[in-house]
């Protein structure tokens, strides 16, 4: 039936007479589209002798010719040294022991050199300090294209020729004027008699020391009792119980490294493992490790100190947190000399009432106390102010960035710019030396001469493990100068060691690089030692900020560092930005952590998105004047109400490519150097999109992480807390280990080595330094933020961490076995969707997962042009030459350890981190294949590795020696949470655990004999 | 009319009998090119003066050599002539006990020796006179005139010629053959006129179809030979996909002309020598040019074999020493490196793709295969090639029928007796130690 309706296209055709739609009857367009613009001048276009058809032809031949041209080899060059250094043996790694001291990370390593690059950071054995993920990632910012290449003046490049008089020139003018030299703590022997020598020559020099991070109210309040300005030092695998308040200790507090001696003690041992109880107001690492938490907001955490410590009144906190303390209290009197409390509160009052309660805890050392913080707050807000207001006329920066980590940066650099004399040493252009008149190139610690005392009597040295990749000198080097001294600095050191070798001869103590020596070598620092501020300690405790968080309104902000990016240093490190945080699981970004109460009531959210991707509201941080705008929101599970969370060393503008450019910089909020600060939120529009790597946040009342009380693992037989899952066959129950209950033949795997990874999940604490030196030891690409938000992140370990929904993962369990029907209050249908939130204080529990190495692997049998394959060794090969990226094997994988290239990562514009720059390609391990598109990748169980330590004993006949054989997590894991080794060799550890009760393997219902086993995590959960 | 079937078919045997005549000849040629070159050599035997030559000679080689040369300064001086130069008393004593001679503070020894960057020269007390009586006639011999490097056409004049007058007798057959074809095209040319002109005429062949209708018509025939192509095809596009990236034979021109043939071969020098990280690392490392001077620092020219019909000469062989030590930055006169260096840039040989492991140490400290095995006779290569496919088949085959070396290491100990048990075997080959496993060479 036709229609008589008239439908008009326009208004236009109402007017009758329109040109428009005449001419729109006849052409497609009003107006005639303007080809000229896209296609260029149409002249030249014409005048042109090219067709069409002659650039077909053109086209057609150049892809013939390239076609052909690929059948021809290359012709490769092989260079060969004229005088090959001894020690270098091409296809041999040699090993060398070095100390990395940024000012932020303090520890002993080993550098793995191949043909003289250095190629990966191990841990030093000799030595006891932690390596954590950042010295690990901290080879790869050797080869940071970002870096200083010369000397400059005035942004111009120079010769340090040039450079040194044009300084000397400088210092000369400034004769008699204020010169401030403000570096990072050095903890170097050498380093501050040397700078004792240079501010004696220049009587206007004052030496400041700036610790990015401070902990000068802990170093206070120690100087006060001890007379020395250092930080105890905390053995915490003698201790019984610990108890933090606002610690995080398995973090940077402090210095961090103590995860390792922590971790000793959270192993069961004879029925006994320490009980850890931690107040705090962030969902910290430590925290997540804790038997018990208890989220108290900061203000708060001052009177449960002093409740603690002493009998200060609990008046005013909650109830929950009352009985706490008193439970706590009564275990640690308990505990007595074993019994251990911190805090990360910075408050002299505070940390002196620790200090004083450890007086006779065997777990505080304050004999042989730690020297790797120094600054002092006063000291650095008087420079500050000092060159704010123009008292300063000269300013001497070394290893630190003011400009960009000043609280108040902006006051800061309006006056840095008018100084009369602005010296930076730099290894990069930040944001201090791209205003500095004077930029002193410095070499990376691989680069570099240096000695650390860490400890006291702990006496650790550097040594350059590659000749300076840039015309670069160090800070020593150029003092030695300055001072007229004609010595080397390694000279220099040489001379300083004397005392401190007593009797080792200098070659040993530089292959061990470390050496416990009873000298007394003084390393005080700064002015601060002058006395005249020694009497004024005490009068900065309770200072404004706890003064200011007790007030209503507003929430309590606590700032801390990220395990990845620490104080922000390596922040143009890839590998550092793409590492997901432990807690939170999100890359590539800080962002202000709420507690969920709050984050409805200022009705601010977290959505997954279709692309699987994470979004979180956005939402403006107000401190007084200060604004942070535009800061992500992640609802963080276990933060105290009323408090928020945002982590430090991120939003770093200069010196950085644009792709690391990421997250806010939340030093503007660091008033007066404490973390804790008083803030409004704000919600703006717009959502912020997270990389992030981990959605499901619980597991659900599954049991992917077995876990048990220390009660039921001492009293209750494995059968009830570790059971071996049953399969039902005719009918009949058996355990899902028995051959019966298996599709396959099983394999004889008793003869040659047999692979096995332990994984103690009562050790790990989720750090992340074995999935650094996987990054590193594997080759393994940098995505970069869109692609990881897309879940194409291609970390060959992951560490999964997990929330209860419930109090606890146990009481998760007891609710899913309690569903009865679909609907109703225990309708499973509600319930699995409520077991999917996680609780207001969750219990966590972090997992490593690579792949498992199954001996009936699924992926194996899925593969179609047989790539993936067992080895007799037990590992699951992968033939990345052979595979044409089905990708049947990652969709058949129960673990999801499988990665898969979508793209080309190296030697792509797209991709431009480390593979895309000939400097960051000399990282690659020359024995790991780097691979392309289109391949599936995933854990090779260190192939490269076991292969190596079998080919040595070969080489000498000899068998292999357990601790011979190591992947890269296990030996990066200084809390021996990983035991790798040959199960066929019943002598080695790594049998000992596969033997132990709390063994078990994950999704073993799955059947999959996995070669990677995991141990059951105990939790102390004994109350008083 | 006549009947002269297939009239062209003999001019056109002929063309094609010639065509495969010439073809042929080039062949014949080719063979008789390679010729020998003669080499004569000049033996230079002249008389010593005073003492026994040959004697003389021996003694030289045996204590003197090391650091000296007849013509040319090494570590010490030139020694040819140096009879005449000295006293004879003198040199006995300086021969005996140099050193001694220089404490005693005679003046010629001290500028001898401080002309000699101050080298101690090692004292000869065992010499008698007489043997250095010897040494003296050997050194004072003439200088032999340069060996005539041969010319070609001159001293191997009778090889290349019988070469050139092949050419001659086969260009002169041919051009011969050519007349007779061309004659017989004219004949058949005039006797078809002829025939034309008396009438005689060809009959019509009545039609056929032709064979290829006959052929497209058979469907059985079409399918076999189109499956016979298609084989046929596939067979040769294999073949040609299976030699990509296989640079069997592959020997490129190096930077320098060193010659395996000449260290490895002639002069006996064991690979590992040269090549010493094959025993503990992944390469075999080409090596670096401090190890070429280890010898080459005495060795600033080549007495050995030549073959000049190759190009290699002596002076060929002594412009590559000079190569190495413009390279190493050597200066021959002042016998002192320059601090001059050009790193040399070696065509690398045998390029093993970056997926692929291969470990050098493996093969040779443990299982202690000999070198040849992978890269044939070395010591026969003048230019070094690769001789070897390099391919994975050819690994895995050498895995699957190698006995592994277990005797003696403590390593192999356990596993053998446990897999030789469990295979009821003596021997285990690499591959029942696993070595055909993907993940030990892909990773």
């Amino acid at each position: 039936m036709a229609s008589n309706k008239k439908y008009w296209k326009s208004v236009e055709e109402l007017n009758e007479n329109s040109s428009v739609v005449t001419s729109l009857r006849e052409n497609e367009f009003v107006e005639a589209i303007p080809t000229d613009e896209f296609l260029g001048d149409k002249e030249t276009l014409e005048a042109s002798s090219t067709t069409r058809r002659d650039f077909l032809k053109y086209v057609g031949f150049t892809t013939a010719a390239a076609s052909f041209a690929a059948c021809e080899g290359p012709v490769i060059k092989s260079i060969p040294y004229v005088v090959a250094p001894d020690e270098i043996v091409p296809g041999v790694a040699n090993y060398y022991a070095s100390t990395i001291a940024d000012g932020f990370d303090f520890a002993n390593v080993l550098v793995k050199t191949r043909e003289g690059r250095p190629i990966k950071i191990e841990r030093n054995d000799l030595s006891e300090t932690g390596v954590n993920a950042r010295v690990h990632a901290s080879v790869l910012s050797l080869y940071d294209n970002n870096r200083l290449k010369a000397p400059l003046v005035d942004g111009e490049t120079v010769s340090w020729s040039d450079f040194d008089s044009k300084v000397a020139q400088a210092m000369n003018e400034m004769q008699g004027q204020n010169i401030v030299l403000l570096t990072q703590t050095f903890a170097s022997p050498s380093t501050s008699r040397l700078i004792k020598e240079f501010t004696a020559r220049y009587s206007n020099v004052r030496h400041v020391v700036y610790d990015t991070v401070s902990s000068s109210q802990a170093l206070d309040a120690f100087q006060n009792k001890f007379g020395t300005r250092a930080l105890a030092d905390y053995d915490f695998s003698k201790a019984e119980v610990i108890v933090s308040v606002g610690a995080d200790f398995l973090g940077d507090w402090q210095g961090g490294g103590y995860d390792s001696g922590y971790a000793k003690g959270r192993i069961p041992k004879n029925g006994k493992m320490s009980r850890h109880i931690q107040f705090e107001a962030n969902m910290s690492l430590t925290g997540a490790n804790a038997d018990k938490r208890i989220p108290v907001k900061p203000s708060d955490q001052l009177k449960v100190i002093k409740a603690l410590t002493g009998s200060g009144s609990t008046s005013g906190l909650p109830e929950g947190v009352v009985k706490a303390i008193t439970a706590a209290k009564a275990q640690l009197q308990k505990a007595g000399s074993k019994g251990v409390v911190v805090t990360g509160l910075e408050d002299v009052g505070a940390q002196t009432a620790v200090l004083n309660f450890n007086a006779n805890s065997s777990v505080m050392d304050t004999d042989k106390p730690r020297m790797i913080r120094k600054g002092k707050n006063s000291e650095v807000m008087n420079v500050l102010n000092g060159v704010a207001n123009g008292t300063v006329k000269g300013l001497i920066t070394v290893g630190v960035d003011p400009v960009y980590s000043f609280p108040n940066h902006k006051a800061f650099a309006e006056g840095y710019k008018n100084l009369q004399m602005s010296l930076a040493f730099a290894m990069k252009k930040d944001a201090t030396a791209s205003m500095a008149k004077l930029v002193a190139a410095t070499p990376h610690y691989l680069e570099s001469w240096g000695d650390v005392q860490m400890k006291k009597g702990t006496f650790s040295l550097t040594q350059p493990t590659i000749r300076p990749l840039f015309n670069t000198k160090q800070f020593q080097d150029c003092l030695l100068q300055w001072t007229g001294n004609t010595k080397n600095y390694y000279d220099y050191i040489k001379e300083t060691w004397t005392d401190v070798l007593e009797g080792t001869s200098w070659n040993k103590a530089l292959e061990a690089g470390v050496l416990v020596s009873g000298a007394d070598i003084d390393v005080e620092e700064g002015s601060a030692s002058n006395n005249e501020f020694s009497e004024t300690l005490e009068s900065n405790s309770s200072n404004g900020a706890f003064a200011m968080t007790s007030q209503e309104g507003g929430l309590e902000l606590t700032l801390y560092t990220k395990t990845s990016l620490g104080d922000g240093q390596q922040a143009n490190n890839p590998w550092l930005q793409e590492m997901p945080d432990p807690i939170t699981r999100t890359s590539w970004d800080n962002y202000i952590t709420v507690s969920a109460a709050d984050a409805k009531a200022m009705e601010l959210e977290n959505i997954h998105v279709a692309n699987g991707g994470l979004d979180g509201s956005l939402v403006n941080v107000k401190m007084g004047e200060i604004v942070l705008k535009n800061v992500p929101v992640i609802i963080q599970p276990g933060q105290a109400k009323g408090s928020v969370g945002l982590a430090l060393g991120y939003g770093k503008t200069h010196a950085i490519q644009k792709e690391m450019q990421t997250g806010v910089n939340a030093y503007p909020l660091y008033q007066n150097f404490n973390t804790v600060q008083k803030v409004t939120l704000e919600k703006v529009s717009g959502m912020h999109e997270f990389a992030c790597v981990q959605l499901q946040n619980t597991m659900m009342g599954r049991d992917i992480i077995k876990e048990t009380s220390l009660e039921i693992f001492n009293t209750k037989s494995v059968e009830e807390w570790n059971p071996i899952p049953k399969v039902s066959k005719d009918h009949q129950e058996i355990p899902v280990t028995s051959p019966d209950a298996d599709l396959w033949d099983g394999f004889d795997r008793s003869i040659g080595h047999h692979f096995n990874l332990s994984i103690d999940l009562n050790a790990c604490t989720g750090c992340g330094a074995c999935v650094i030196a996987c990054h590193s030891e594997n080759n393994v690409p940098v995505v970069g933020k869109e692609e990881v938000r897309k879940s194409r992140d291609m970390h060959w370990l992951r560490i999964d961490r997990y929330y209860s929904s419930e109090e606890s993962f146990e009481v998760d369990e007891v609710k899913k076995e309690e569903f009865s029907g679909l609907w109703g209050d225990n309708g499973s249908l509600g319930g699995f969707g409520e077991l999917e939130v996680a609780a207001a204080n969750p219990q966590v529990a972090f997992q490593p997962v690579m792949c498992q190495h199954c001996n009936h692997a699924p992926c194996e049998t899925v593969c179609p042009v047989a790539a993936t394959s067992h080895g007799r060794q037990g590992q699951n090969h992968m033939a990345y030459n052979r595979c044409v990226g089905t990708r049947y094997c990652a969709n058949n994988c129960p673990y999801k350890v499988r990665r898969f290239n979508w793209f080309l990562y190296n030697e792509n514009d797209e991709f431009d981190y480390q593979m895309n720059n000939d400097l960051g390609r000399m990282v690659l391990n020359p024995d790991v294949v780097v691979r392309s598109r289109g391949v599936m990748e995933k854990c090779s169980m260190c192939i490269q590795k076991t292969q190596l330590s079998i080919l040595q004993a070969k080489r000498d006949g000899r068998p292999v020696a357990d601790a011979e054989f190591q992947t890269a997590c296990s030996a990066a894991c200084d809390k021996g949470a990983m035991v790798f080794g040959d199960i066929n060799d019943h002598d080695s550890e790594v049998y000992k655990e596969k033997k132990d009760e709390r063994m078990y393997h994950l999704l073993e219902a799955v059947g999959t004999k996995p070669n990677v086993f995991y141990k059951t995590k105990v939790r102390n959960s004994q109350e008083a | 009319m006549k009947q002269v079937p297939y009239r062209n078919l003999s001019l056109r045997l002929s063309l094609l009998s010639l065509a495969i005549l010439l073809t042929f000849s080039t062949f014949m040629h080719a063979q008789d090119v390679e010729a020998p070159a003669e080499n004569t050599a000049v033996e230079a035997n002249a008389d010593g003066a005073a003492g026994d030559v040959a004697a003389g000679e021996a003694l030289f080689k045996a204590n003197c050599a090391a650091c000296h040369k007849l013509d040319r300064k090494a570590t010490g001086p030139a020694l040819r002539g140096v009879a005449d130069k000295y006293d004879r008393e003198w040199l006995y004593d300086w021969v005996k006990n140099s050193q001694g001679l220089i404490a005693s503070g005679d003046a010629q020894a001290i500028k001898i020796f401080e002309e000699n960057n101050k080298s101690v020269m090692t004292a000869f007390p065992a010499l008698s006179n007489t043997d250095i009586d010897n040494v003296l006639a050997y050194t004072s011999q003439p200088k032999p005139e340069p060996t005539a490097a041969p010319v070609p056409g001159g001293g191997g004049g009778e090889g290349t010629g019988g070469g050139v007058s092949n050419n001659l007798i086969l260009g002169a057959l041919a051009l011969v053959f050519l007349v007779l074809v061309v004659m017989l095209f004219l004949v058949t040319n005039t006797l078809k006129k002829i025939a034309e002109a008396n009438g005689v005429s060809y009959p019509e062949r009545e039609k056929r179809t032709p064979l290829w209708k006959t052929f497209v018509q058979n469907q059985f025939l079409v399918l076999v030979s189109a499956v016979f192509l298609l084989l046929t095809a596939g067979y040769f596009m294999y073949g040609y996909f299976m030699q990509v990236g296989v640079d069997q034979g592959y020997a490129p021109v190096q930077p320098i002309h060193y010659s395996h043939k000449i260290h490895a071969g002639d002069n006996e020098i064991d690979c590992n020598y040269c090549h010493s990280s094959a025993r503990k690392s992944k390469t075999s490392g080409i090596p670096s040019l401090n190890v070429c001077m280890n010898c080459h620092k005495n060795i600033a020219d080549y007495n050995g074999e030549v073959d000049p019909s190759e190009g290699y000469t002596k002076e060929f062989y002594d412009g590559e020493i000079a190569k190495l030590y413009d390279a190493v930055g050597w200066d021959v006169d002042q016998q002192a490196y320059t601090g001059k260096t050009k790193p040399v840039k070696w065509v690398r040989i045998h390029n093993l793709p970056d997926f692929a492991y291969f470990n050098h140490s493996q093969h040779v400290t443990v299982a202690g295969i000999e070198c040849q095995k992978c890269h044939g006779p070395v010591e026969e290569m003048e230019i070094m090639e690769q001789f070897s496919p390099l391919t994975m088949g050819w690994c895995i085959n050498c895995h699957r029928e190698t006995n592994v070396s277990m005797a003696g290491n403590e390593y192999y100990e356990k596993i053998h007796e446990e897999l030789s048990k469990k295979y009821g075997v003596e021997q285990l080959t690499a591959a029942q130690m696993g070595g055909l496993e993907c993940g030990k060479c892909h990773y």
